[in-house]
């Protein structure tokens, strides 16, 4: 029974975690230890799980502080495609851009941006073949980029004008699209990693190459739903990447709060899983330990979990400031650095690339998704329409629409 | 024609379906090598392999999950959830997305998956082997939701469920797998086999999902029931000797307003049975529906007779099943209003 007279003080004996930073503190990451690139090995894809434990502990990298590529991993890129890899990490960043201030004009009723993290999608995307499954969370946009999605379609979904492909069911950035082999977006997290497991457990019982690919953030390890996909895809070697996106925040709750006290990475341990970290924000990196997670899978090597150890520079969303719960410029204390200044100076480096050139793409890509907004508002805007009809509402909640939804659509007087 | 109980009827209905469409497989708890707690998958995994007829972890949440994806990749899945009683940890999967996918997607995405899984009580299985939730599905905009009566309703109508391109999830009155079971646990159990629909067809036959049976005709009164209960139903009507209508809904939803409504504007009289609890179950939609479409014709407030609102008993079985008796009482009071 609850009393106003209960004046007990409790002497907690409660252990609860902290944060990289709060508001009041100053960030601190110099407890991360940051490898160099000759420090991992890379094995060969049919490798026993139990033999290769030391990569959930380590960190891949490629790309080292001088911006070289250096060790094991490095992947076989031309220059050619890493520029196809740096052009499309800025087309994200310019469209995130233009999105969130669009927002907050009010012309989109959310949005949320994957600043920091555009290595992880774009690379990811890059390294795999166009028959595999996508099942992404909500900040994988670059993978629709990759797939060579027209931006005014992804625009006229976030605005869920008469143009958007899904009918203007869900919030900006539930993308779905098919032709691209890329999975509706859910807002319930995890839902989409066990999924992808029985999706690719489809692939193996036709005898057919494709993998399945998901992704979920930290936060979200701990849902149920990504320990149904581990045993699952343990059991049937399902061909699928498993991937974790590590931006060591979800809204305001730091990793800590479901690291357990480990590597996400670490957690396929237990399920005879290869647990592979890697540093998200070094484009080849990530190429790299995604091509060899694949290449595992369909030769049969069942599934890779990736830990993509990475930062969430900017908000959750477009609904939360995170001045209000991490320390100011967390992001400037990252040691990380950001995936497309480095693949940059990685491409400068090699004589690949100049701050010319960057300037002149990152202003052409500013027009260019310029136009596109202005080409996806005439197809009608989120406040004014045009939308789909409304009577549309009541399409696809069934194949064929059962009598008591056409009365209820009758009733919207459509 | 062949004698079947309900078991074997929706074994053949599966065993039809496997043979038929090589994307059809079986899968969950205990289905595969052992053939089922109940043995309804007993034998699939003999003739099409450990692949089509899949044993799984103990997860429904993932049991569920891999059917979606493996539907968006092309098959049919079909789940058997071992009770009905275990199928919450797997409703976020099965409202949130299985559900609404089609929607949500606009149309580019759907999993065919049908959702097997035996209910209601009546077999000693005290609250975790007993519920009856199928008001929380057909609440859920996008899924079928079924409970056959019979074996030859179980077969026809679980083959149209899996050839089905929406979520249908399909409620086994366990207690009447092995016959029917008019509600008096003291009289010796009787077999299908002496049963009219225990005459199941050997070979492929759908029935239409969404369409209601009229079990027997009658003027007085509109008894509307399903599953387990409309044998209880179906007795109570004969001990009471009252020239009563019995619907069998075998679908929820979508659901059979036309035969409903026929029967009810004949009669004017209505009594809505179901086992599972009263509150916010399945019965309260249909009382709604016949006050919105029949309220002119009524000449008496239309009677409930569910399970009680409380976790279902193991000692007090009996009397949270809903009785014969209960049910006369409820048609008397009904036929008592002028």
């Amino acid at each position: 029974m609850m009393s106003s007279a209960n004046k007990t003080i409790y002497q907690s004996k409660l252990f609860v975690p902290t944060a990289s930073s709060r508001p009041e503190t100053t960030p601190d990451f110099s407890h991360l230890k940051i490898p160099s690139p000759l420090a991992s090995k890379r094995p060969q894809v049919l490798v026993d799980a139990a033999d290769v434990t030391d990569l959930a502990y380590g960190l891949v990298r490629v790309l080292d502080d001088d911006h070289q590529a250096k060790g094991a991993w490095q992947p076989d890129l031309s220059p050619d495609k890493l520029r196809v890899g740096l052009r499309h990490m800025m087309h994200v960043r310019a469209y995130d851009r233009r999105m969130f201030n669009m927002q907050r004009q009010g012309k989109l009723s959310f949005y949320m941006k994957c600043t920091g993290e555009e290595a992880i999608a774009v690379a990811q995307g890059m390294a795999l073949e166009d028959g595999d499954m996508l099942f992404p969370s909500y900040r994988q946009q670059g993978l629709l980029f990759v797939r060579k999605r027209p931006v005014v379609d992804m625009m006229c979904h976030c605005i869920s004008n008469a143009k958007d492909n899904i009918k203007g069911r869900q919030m900006p950035v539930f993308y779905s699209w098919k032709e691209g082999n890329f999975f509706s977006l859910s807002g319930n997290l995890a839902t989409q990693y066990s999924q992808a497991v029985g999706w690719a457990m489809a692939s193996a019982y036709k005898g057919e190459k494709h993998i399945a690919v998901s992704w979920v953030g930290d936060g979200t390890t701990a849902a149920a739903d990504v320990y149904h996909a581990l045993v699952f895809a343990s059991t049937y070697k399902a061909p699928v990447i498993l991937n974790v996106v590590n931006n060591q925040w979800a809204i305001s709750t730091p990793q800590t709060f479901a690291n357990t006290g480990t590597t996400f990475a670490a957690r396929s341990i237990g399920f005879s899983i290869v647990g592979i970290r890697v540093d998200g924000n070094d484009f080849l990196a990530v190429y790299a330990a995604t091509q060899w997670a694949a290449e595992r899978a369909r030769k049969g090597g069942g599934a890779t979990f990736i830990e993509l150890y990475t930062y969430r520079t900017e908000g959750h969303s477009t609904s939360d400031n995170p001045d209000s719960y991490r320390g100011k410029n967390e992001a400037a204390y990252w040691p990380l650095g950001d995936p497309i200044e480095r693949l940059k100076q990685h491409l400068i480096c090699i004589d690949q690339w100049s701050e010319e050139q960057h300037l002149a793409q990152e202003k052409e890509l500013k027009a260019a998704i310029l136009a596109d907004w202005k080409e996806a508002i005439s197809h009608g805007s989120f406040a004014e329409g045009p939308h789909w009809p409304v009577e549309t509402m009541f399409d696809d909640v069934f194949k064929d629409m059962p009598a008591h939804l056409r009365k209820q659509r009758d009733q919207v007087g459509a | 024609m062949a004698k079947m109980n309900m078991i074997q009827a929706l074994n053949s209905a599966m065993d039809i379906c496997m043979n038929r469409d090589p994307n059809v497989l079986v899968m969950g708890q205990d289905v595969g090598y052992f053939g089922g707690v109940f043995r309804c998958t007993a034998g699939l995994y003999q003739k099409y392999g450990a692949h089509r007829a899949l044993d799984m972890p103990i997860a429904e949440g993932g049991i569920v999950a891999t059917a979606i994806g493996m539907g968006v990749n092309g098959l049919r899945p079909v789940v058997e959830i071992q009770f009905a009683d275990y199928i919450y940890p797997a409703v976020d999967q099965i409202v949130s997305e299985l559900a609404r996918l089609r929607h949500r997607s606009g149309g580019e995405f759907f999993a065919p998956v049908t959702i097997r899984a035996p209910c209601g009580g009546g077999i000693r299985g005290g609250q975790t082997h007993s519920q009856s939730p199928e008001a929380i599905f057909t609440h859920a905009c996008g899924l079928k939701t079924v409970m056959p009566s019979n074996p030859y309703d179980a077969k026809g109508l679980l083959i149209a469920a899996i050839e089905d391109d929406d979520p249908v999830i399909f409620f086994e009155p366990k207690r009447i797998y092995n016959g029917p079971f008019d509600g008096d646990h003291l009289k010796p159990a009787t077999g299908w086999a002496s049963h009219p629909l225990g005459e199941v067809p050997e070979g492929y036959y759908t029935l239409e999902l969404g369409k209601a049976s009229i079990v027997k005709a009658g003027n007085a009164v509109t008894v509307i029931s399903y599953g387990n209960m409309v044998h209880v139903a179906e007795a109570a009507i004969k001990a009471s000797g009252l020239d009563a209508e019995l619907i069998d809904l075998r679908t929820l939803l979508p659901l059979d307003t036309d035969c409903i409504e026929k029967s009810v504007q004949k009669t004017g009289r209505c009594v809505v049975i179901h086992e599972a609890t009263r509150t916010s179950g399945f019965g309260a939609e249909i009382v709604s529906q016949i006050q919105e479409a029949c309220f002119w014709h009524l000449k008496a407030p239309i009677g409930r007779v569910t399970g009680w609102d409380t976790p279902y008993p193991h000692a007090f079985e009996w009397e949270y099943f809903p009785s014969q008796a209960r049910i006369i009482e409820a048609l008397q009071r009904t036929l008592e209003c002028e």
